[in-house]
Order: C-alpha cells, then sequence, then structure tokens
C-alpha cells in the first residue's frame, strides 16, 4: 500500500510523515512522532483518553485519519504546559488528586482546556456534560470536576 | 507487627495531604504506560480469536498469513511448555487454546509482523477449522442436568457428589442452627438474587513489550498489578527459569483486580523467541472485553429471620458463581463476606464454583463481596420496612465487633462497623428530608484486605535522601503514602524521599497488588526497613561518639544520646551520618522482606438517594455518601479518592453495567459505547467520611481501603430503588428495561 506525505503542525512545531491511508491519526502521533501522552482506551470515539484538538475543535484523535492533518494545527496534551511552568488545569489536578492512575488525565486535560477557552464561567452541569466522553474509571470524577472549577475561577480571577 | 503505642496517634506528615510525586509526569503526558514504549527493531503482534463459545479446534492453516513479506511468525499451542499441571496448565490454556476454544474471544494463534496493521491484516489470513460444539453460559443452566461439559474432571474433592461435572468446587461455612433461629424470628423472608458479569472497565488496554533470546534470557515491560507474578507465569508458559526473566511494570492505567491475571506476556515472549526481534503487543478494547476476566455472574439464596424489634435470629445463603471456563470464581469470598457484618448465633452459607463458556473471571476490586452485600442488604432493607425499623439502628443492633464471631470462623479483632454506622446515622445526608419521588438506600460492606509476601530497600544517599524501591505496581497514588510513611520515620521532609516501583531483578518477591494490600503491607515495610535504616544511622552515630548503640536514639531526623549517662553530644543529622558513610562502615540500606499477616478487616456503611423515572425506567442517583474505616489515612484525600471510585464502580454495576451473551454464546456488547460505564454527567458529588479506627495489625493502623468501598453500592441502591418506585429489584443490573418491567409486573400481575 502507498503511504501518504502529510505536513503538519503539532504544539506549533511543524512535522511531517508518511501514514498509511488507514492509519489513525492518533497511530500517526504514538507510532510515527512519538507523543504517546494521547492513549488508546478504545478506539471507538468512546473514551475521549485519545482527545486533542485539530484547529482548536476537540476531537478523538482515533477518529481522525492521519492523513485528515495535512495543513491543521494540533495541540496534545504534551502542548499544554508552557515551558517549565505547568498550566493551571495541570496544577490543580495534582492539587486536587483529581488522577489516579492518570491514564485518563492527558484527554481530560485537553478536553477541559477547550471548553474553558470556550466557556471561563461553566456551571457543574456544563463541566459533566462536556466530559461525558472522557471516562474515568478510577475517580468517580468527583476531584475531577473540583479541579475543573476551581480553576475556571482562578483563571476568572487572574483574566 | 502490632500497631505502635510509641507514635501515640501524633503524626507530621502521615495524615497531610502532600501533592502526588508522580504527578508532573502524569499531567505531561510523559508517565509510560503499557504501551508507550517501543524498541529497535520492535515487531508488532495480534491475536486470532475464537468466533465460537465453544468448538474443537480442528485445524491452523497458517500459510495465507506467512505469505505476506511483513509478517515474521506464527505461534500456536504447540510453540508454549509442555506438560504444565494444574494452576499452571489452567493459565496457559486460558493464555493460549488447545484442543478446544472455550469461550468467544478465546486466543487460538498469533502473528507478529511489522507493523501494527500489517499484523491485523495476517490475523484474518489465519484459517482456523472448528467443530462447533454445544456451549453454556448461564450459571444455573450450567449446572442443570443437561448442560454441556466444558472440561471434564476439572472438579476438585470438595465437591459433594451427584453435581454437574461444571460444578468444580464447593464451599460452606457456619455455625449454630439456623433452623432454630428461623423459629424465634417474628418474620423470616427467602428470596432469590441474580447479579450480572461487570467488568473492572480500566480505560487501559492490557499491553506488553517483550523479548525472548534463544538462550531463554528475556525481558518483559507490561502493564500489569503484579511484575513478579508476570515473570513466574511466563518462565513457567514458554519453559525458562523465572530468574531469567525480568519483568519491569510499566505506569499501570487502572486494574481494579483485572490485571492481576496473564493474558499476553507469554504470547510475546513465545513470538520474540521465533523471530529474535523484540515484540509488542497491545489488545484492542474489544479484545479487553471478550478475553479478560469480568466478574463472576451470580445466582443466589437468601433467608433471614427477624424478630419485631429488629434482632436477626438466623440467615442462611447459597451463592452460585459462574467463573468462565476455568476454576476459580471466588463462591467462598461471596460466602464468607454475607454475614459478615452481622453477629449472628445462627449462620449458614454454601458457595458453588461453576464453569462455563465465558472468559475466565479475574479479581474485580472485593471479589465477591459485592453481589453477597447485594442479596443480604436487600432481605434486611426488606425486613426492617415490612416490620417498620430504621435500618441503621437494625444494622447497629446487630452489627459485628471487637470479639464477635465472624459468620465465617475466626473472632473478629478490633473492627469498626459501628463507628461507620454511627458517622452515617450522624451525618446530614441520613436526617435530609426525603423530596418527593426519592428513594433512600443504606447498606453495609465488608472486605477481609490481604498482607503478602513484601520485599522493600530504602537506600540512603549522601545528601542525605532516600530512595524507596517497592515491588507493587502504584494504582491509584501510593508512591506518596509511601513517601509519607517514610518521612515520618526518617524525620526528613516528603520531598526528600523517591519511591520507585522497581523491576524483578531489584527486590525479592512481591505479591501483586491486590487485596487492598499496598498501603497496608508495602506501607509496613516501608515504616520498617525505615527503622532498619535509622538503626544503622543510630549505629553510626554511636560509633562516632563511641557510646554503646542502645544509647543512642533517633528523634526528628537526628541521632541523640539517650540521657545525661550517654554522654553530652550535640545530635547528628542524618545527612552528618550519610555524607561519610562510604568511609564509617559503607552504604547505609533499610530492608524489609516478609509476609505481614495482620491487614484489619474493614467494613463500610453507604446512604444513597435515588429518584425512578416510572416512564422510562432510568435511576437517576441524587446524592451519595460513603462513610468508611481506613484504620488510619496516610493521605486523606487518596483515601478519599477510593472511596469515591469504589462507589462509582457500584453505581455502574447496580443501574447498567453488564455482559450481555446472545444465544449463539458471543458477547454482544464489547465496547464502552453498548457496556456503558458511568460518565460524569451520570453521577452527583459523592461525599466521603473517613472513619478511622485502627488495625492493630500494623504500626500507625492503616487498614486497606481499596476494596470494601464497592462492597455496599449495589444493595444501597437497589434499597434506594424500592423506596423511590415501589418495586424491589433482584437483578442486576436495574436497567431501565428491567425497572419498567417490574413496574409492569407490579401494575399488571
Ligand atoms: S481511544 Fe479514542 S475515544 Fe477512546
Ligand atoms: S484516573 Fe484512572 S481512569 Fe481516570
Amino acid at each position: 500500500m502507498s503511504m501518504i506525505h502529510v505536513s503538519t503542525t503539532i504544539n506549533g512545531d511543524e512535522a511531517e510523515f508518511l501514514c498509511d491511508p488507514r492509519e489513525t491519526l492518533l497511530d500517526v502521533l504514538r507510532d510515527k512522532l512519538a507523543l504517546t501522552g494521547a492513549k488508546e482506551g478504545c478506539g471507538t470515539g468512546d473514551c475521549g483518553a485519545c482527545s486533542v484538538t485539530v484547529d482548536g475543535r476537540l476531537v478523538c484523535s482515533c477518529l481522525v485519519l492521519g492523513a485528515e492533518a495535512q495543513g491543521k494545527s494540533i495541540t496534545t496534551v504534551e502542548g499544554i504546559a508552557e515551558g517549565e511552568s505547568l498550566h493551571p488545569l495541570q496544577e490543580k489536578f495534582i492539587e486536587y488528586a483529581a488522577l489516579q492512575c492518570g491514564i485518563c488525565t492527558p484527554g481530560i486535560l485537553v478536553a477541559t482546556k477547550a471548553l474553558l477557552e470556550k466557556n471561563p464561567d461553566p456551571t457543574e452541569t456544563e463541566v459533566r456534560y462536556w466530559l461525558a466522553g472522557n471516562l474515568c474509571r478510577c475517580t468517580g470524577y468527583d476531584k475531577i470536576i473540583r479541579a475543573v472549577m476551581d480553576t475556571a475561577a482562578d483563571l476568572r480571577k487572574a483574566s | 507487627m502490632a500497631l505502635d503505642d510509641k507514635k501515640n496517634g501524633e503524626f507530621k506528615v502521615v495524615g497531610t495531604r502532600p501533592n502526588r510525586p508522580d504527578g508532573v509526569d502524569k499531567v505531561t503526558g510523559r508517565a509510560r504506560f503499557g504501551a508507550d514504549v517501543s524498541a529497535p527493531g520492535m515487531l508488532h503482534a495480534a491475536i486470532v480469536r475464537s468466533p465460537h463459545a465453544h468448538a474443537k479446534i480442528l485445524k491452523i492453516d497458517t500459510s495465507r498469513a506467512m505469505a505476506s513479506k511483513d509478517v515474521k511468525a506464527v505461534v500456536t499451542r504447540a510453540d508454549f511448555a509442555e506438560g504444565l499441571e494444574g494452576d499452571d496448565l489452567n493459565v496457559l490454556e486460558n493464555v493460549m487454546a488447545g484442543e478446544k476454544a472455550l469461550y468467544d474471544g478465546h486466543a487460538v494463534a498469533a502473528v507478529a509482523a511489522t507493523s501494527p496493521l500489517a499484523a491485523r491484516d495476517a490475523a484474518k489470513l489465519i484459517d482456523v477449522t472448528y467443530e462447533i460444539l454445544p456451549h453454556v453460559t448461564d450459571v444455573d443452566k450450567a449446572m442443570a442436568k443437561d448442560a454441556p461439559v466444558i472440561r471434564e474432571g476439572a472438579a476438585d474433592k470438595s465437591v459433594p457428589p451427584g453435581l454437574h461435572p461444571n460444578v468444580v468446587r464447593y464451599h460452606e461455612s457456619g455455625h449454630g442452627d439456623v433452623e432454630e433461629g428461623f423459629a424465634q424470628a417474628d418474620l423470616v423472608i427467602e428470596d432469590s438474587f441474580v447479579t450480572e458479569a461487570a467488568h473492572q472497565g480500566y480505560i487501559e488496554p492490557h499491553a506488553c513489550l517483550a523479548q525472548l533470546d534463544a538462550d531463554g534470557k528475556g525481558e518483559v515491560w507490561c502493564c500489569t498489578q503484579g511484575h513478579f507474578n508476570v515473570q513466574k507465569i511466563c518462565a513457567k508458559l514458554v519453559g525458562t527459569d523465572a530468574s531469567q526473566i525480568r519483568v519491569t511494570a510499566s505506569e499501570i492505567g487502572g486494574g481494579f483486580g483485572g490485571k492481576t491475571a496473564v493474558f499476553i506476556e507469554p504470547v510475546a515472549l513465545a513470538l520474540s523467541r521465533k523471530t529474535n526481534r523484540p515484540v509488542k503487543l497491545v489488545m484492542s478494547r474489544a479484545e479487553v472485553f471478550r478475553a479478560t476476566g469480568p466478574t463472576a455472574s451470580t445466582s443466589m439464596d437468601i433467608k433471614i429471620g427477624m424478630t419485631s424489634d429488629g434482632k436477626i435470629t438466623a440467615g442462611q445463603g447459597t451463592f452460585r458463581l459462574q467463573g468462565g471456563a476455568f476454576p476459580g470464581a471466588p463462591m467462598e469470598f461471596t460466602a464468607m463476606c454475607a454475614f459478615a457484618p452481622y453477629n449472628l448465633e445462627n449462620v449458614f452459607q454454601v458457595g458453588y464454583d461453576v464453569m462455563s463458556n465465558r472468559p475466565k473471571q479475574a479479581a474485580y476490586r472485593a471479589p465477591g463481596s459485592p453481589m453477597a452485600a447485594f442479596a443480604v442488604e436487600s432481605v434486611i432493607d426488606e425486613l426492617c420496612s415490612q416490620l417498620g425499623l430504621d435500618p441503621i439502628e437494625v444494622r447497629l443492633m446487630n452489627a459485628s465487633k471487637e470479639g464477635t464471631k465472624a459468620s465465617y470462623g475466626p473472632r473478629f479483632d478490633r473492627i469498626g462497623l459501628v463507628e461507620t454506622l454511627e458517622a452515617a446515622k450522624a451525618h446530614p445526608h441520613y436526617s435530609a428530608p426525603l423530596a418527593e419521588g426519592l428513594g433512600r438506600g443504606v447498606s453495609c460492606g465488608f472486605w477481609f484486605n490481604h498482607g503478602g509476601e513484601t520485599a522493600v530497600t530504602l537506600a540512603l544517599s549522601e545528601d542525605g535522601t532516600a530512595a524507596l524501591s517497592v515491588g507493587t505496581p502504584d494504582i491509584g497514588g501510593s508512591r506518596a503514602s509511601m513517601c509519607q510513611m517514610v518521612a515520618e520515620e526518617l524525620g526528613i521532609p516528603y520531598e526528600k524521599i523517591r519511591t520507585t516501583v522497581a523491576d524483578t531483578a531489584t527486590l525479592g518477591y512481591n505479591e501483586v497488588s491486590h487485596g487492598s494490600r499496598v498501603t497496608y503491607a508495602s506501607g509496613l515495610a516501608a515504616i520498617n526497613a525505615s527503622r532498619d535504616a535509622v538503626e544503622k544511622l543510630c549505629g553510626r552515630a554511636a560509633a562516632k561518639w563511641g557510646i554503646d548503640p542502645e544509647a543512642v536514639y533517633w528523634d526528628s531526623g537526628y541521632a541523640k544520646p539517650s540521657g545525661p549517662n550517654a554522654g553530652d553530644f550535640e545530635p547528628l543529622a542524618l545527612a552528618d551520618i550519610t555524607k561519610n558513610m562510604g568511609a564509617t562502615g559503607g552504604p547505609i540500606v533499610g530492608h524489609f522482606e516478609a509476609t505481614p499477616e495482620g491487614a484489619g478487616v474493614s467494613f463500610a456503611t453507604h446512604i444513597v438517594d435515588a429518584r425512578v423515572d416510572k416512564e422510562t425506567g432510568k435511576t437517576s442517583v441524587e446524592r451519595y455518601t460513603v462513610v468508611q474505616d481506613a484504620g488510619k489515612a496516610i493521605h486523606p484525600t487518596y483515601v478519599e479518592g477510593q472511596y469515591q471510585g469504589g462507589a462509582a464502580q457500584g453505581i455502574g454495576w447496580a443501574l447498567n453495567e453488564e455482559y450481555i451473551y446472545g444465544e449463539d454464546g458471543r458477547l454482544q456488547n464489547a465496547n464502552f459505547l453498548d457496556y456503558r460505564i458511568p460518565v460524569a454527567s451520570d453521577l452527583p458529588m459523592i461525599d466521603t467520611v473517613i472513619v478511622e479506627v485502627p488495625n492493630p495489625g500494623h504500626p500507625y493502623g492503616v487498614r486497606g481501603v481499596g476494596e470494601t468501598s464497592i462492597c455496599p453500592p449495589l444493595a444501597a441502591i437497589a434499597n434506594a430503588v424500592s423506596g423511590a418506585a415501589g418495586v424491589r429489584l433482584k437483578q442486576l443490573p436495574m436497567s431501565p428495561p428491567r425497572i419498567l418491567e417490574a413496574l409492569d409486573v407490579q401494575a399488571n400481575g
């Protein structure tokens, strides 16, 4: 099978790769670009562990083809922190113990960052529905929701 | 090692809530989980699985697959060790089918190729010829006379004569005379209950990277709850020495018991041996559902007698557990846990371990206990409501205490059930008025907890810091609690300690992270290793001062002379001693290697408010409170997390989650869309109360907390649903169709 050549931007850096037309964006990120922060929990769009943004829009990277990255700008969990300093969401997740095993955490961070960019003042219900596509089996979500609400409040104060 | 009265409850670090040491790795995506590594020259593997529930394997033709230049090897059962017996043979049979495929999804062959896609394509080109056999997936049907036999001769000696060969183990326990007890009761209720299998549902599928050389030396990287167990099993299944295989545990993306079993590592090793290249093997979600262990499913009969003022006069239970195509369903735990919360004069319980054409069940948080609690606590609730009694008062009146002869035999040491019930009674949730349409349910739960083989080392560095190596994978933040316990003992800051999950070449054998044992057993080990190091530190100080080591004691990070008679010396800080330890006797390392046996049992009481939509049958959980005895909470935030996580999983099991098999014996819902675990919008905040009744078997009083939290929810929710909808559901999950059916039966008979 012939490979497709793709040029794209990932976390602000230019990237190029060859991919099989059947390979997903998640496969490419993990296997070709060594960006293993996005996880495959299901491969069918049901768990959100693979969440990334494509041109600012939140997607399940297991449902996007690698070839579709052509000319797009992609952000993964590896692109959330700025240099040495963690994003406030990352800080709060640690402080609140909003992760136990941490496998869902990359997807949930990418998803909540996208939420807060759209809606800086979400209600608890809005956060719960926004995150309904991100499964966490460990925490029962309680501490995740609290961490998100508290980060949102801090960011509003800071802005 | 007994509860330490020296400490007198005075802690500096234990009980605080520091940030976990691996937090940054986990929020930046840098933490490396099972599927996150690769090796030069690596191949990718895929497994060929049986589409049939029960079939003879007549022929495996690999020629079409091997014709591809991308395909490097195929393995079948012939590539694994021969002559295994007993449990080892069972594990091998499950890892790779022999003469028969025993369930839908059973591995029959595996292929290694140059890319994941090539491997998946090649798996489809392996032609397996089957002779389909009759199958059975239901526990009661598997025990019936005409049921197909899964495997002749699988039963052990415990099974009474006359039962179907699918009944492979039998248990009974209890004391007193239940008939006499029932005669003393004012009300006796007898009822039957059914629960479906639920999967642990960890978000990370099983994954490994393995290398095995022709000389029998191997390396494995994998996500597991116990890498020493992986080492032991892999060595047997591929036929090499355990010590020649070094296993490193990756970060683990959830386990809940399901990653105590071994499925893929021996397959990757066999493929690596055949190709002389490293092999990576990652399961798909469908494979996780079809071929790893969910819980057992159950069918249970319960009979309980009560006097009109609430005293339980007798309890009796029969528990039939279907555990898949191998022996091992935890029916003895179900039986033993069923009545454990109560002080009963007359109690008797029976368990059956039944095989069927399903994947081998695996442990899931307090294996076997939640189902028992569902049945028993539902009947107690029904007795309370028919007799007009308060469910917490009745439980308090009958609660097990220190000295109670447990339903499963021994006398309880110090336990905290009464304290959880008192705290639940006093909680504002219990006295809050109940809105129209809501029901409130209460349930208790019990789990044994476990100690197990444990080895750790604590190496001090020249700069006065400490490196703790443990052999128990960190499945939920245990590195933090380990660092806290070492900081407490050494008297140096929490940040000065690093806890590493060491590989199998570094430490002695460690049992898997199960039985809520990590904070208890590895914690006890960390405390002891610290005390061992402290003794050595005091010895160095004594040598320097030229006094007897007995005359030196350790206080808050300093060696000090024990009194005026010992001499007048300036205290020595830990770093003062370690900085030239090379010259004063060599490296200072604290050790602990033993099998601690004082894991204290644990109890919980949960309160839940639920609403049932009578038109759709949907139940929503509106308020939830967990009260549980932690003995001593080392890191209270992570203890709360365990309470909340267990409750959430229990809610899923109670309301939605189930394995659904078709007439053809195939699993119908092997994905997260159709096997729906709770999502954020399904749940309320989960309130927690940490009760601390110290465990006499741990220096700080720690009891395991990971498992008990899943025991009460099934019954608590069933009891709330009964209050809200006016019908009692005796089958789990209480999914909308089942609730509608129950409402319909109630209305129309
Ligand atoms: S892996 Fe993409 S949604 Fe689960
Ligand atoms: S922390 Fe384990 S799945 Fe969310």
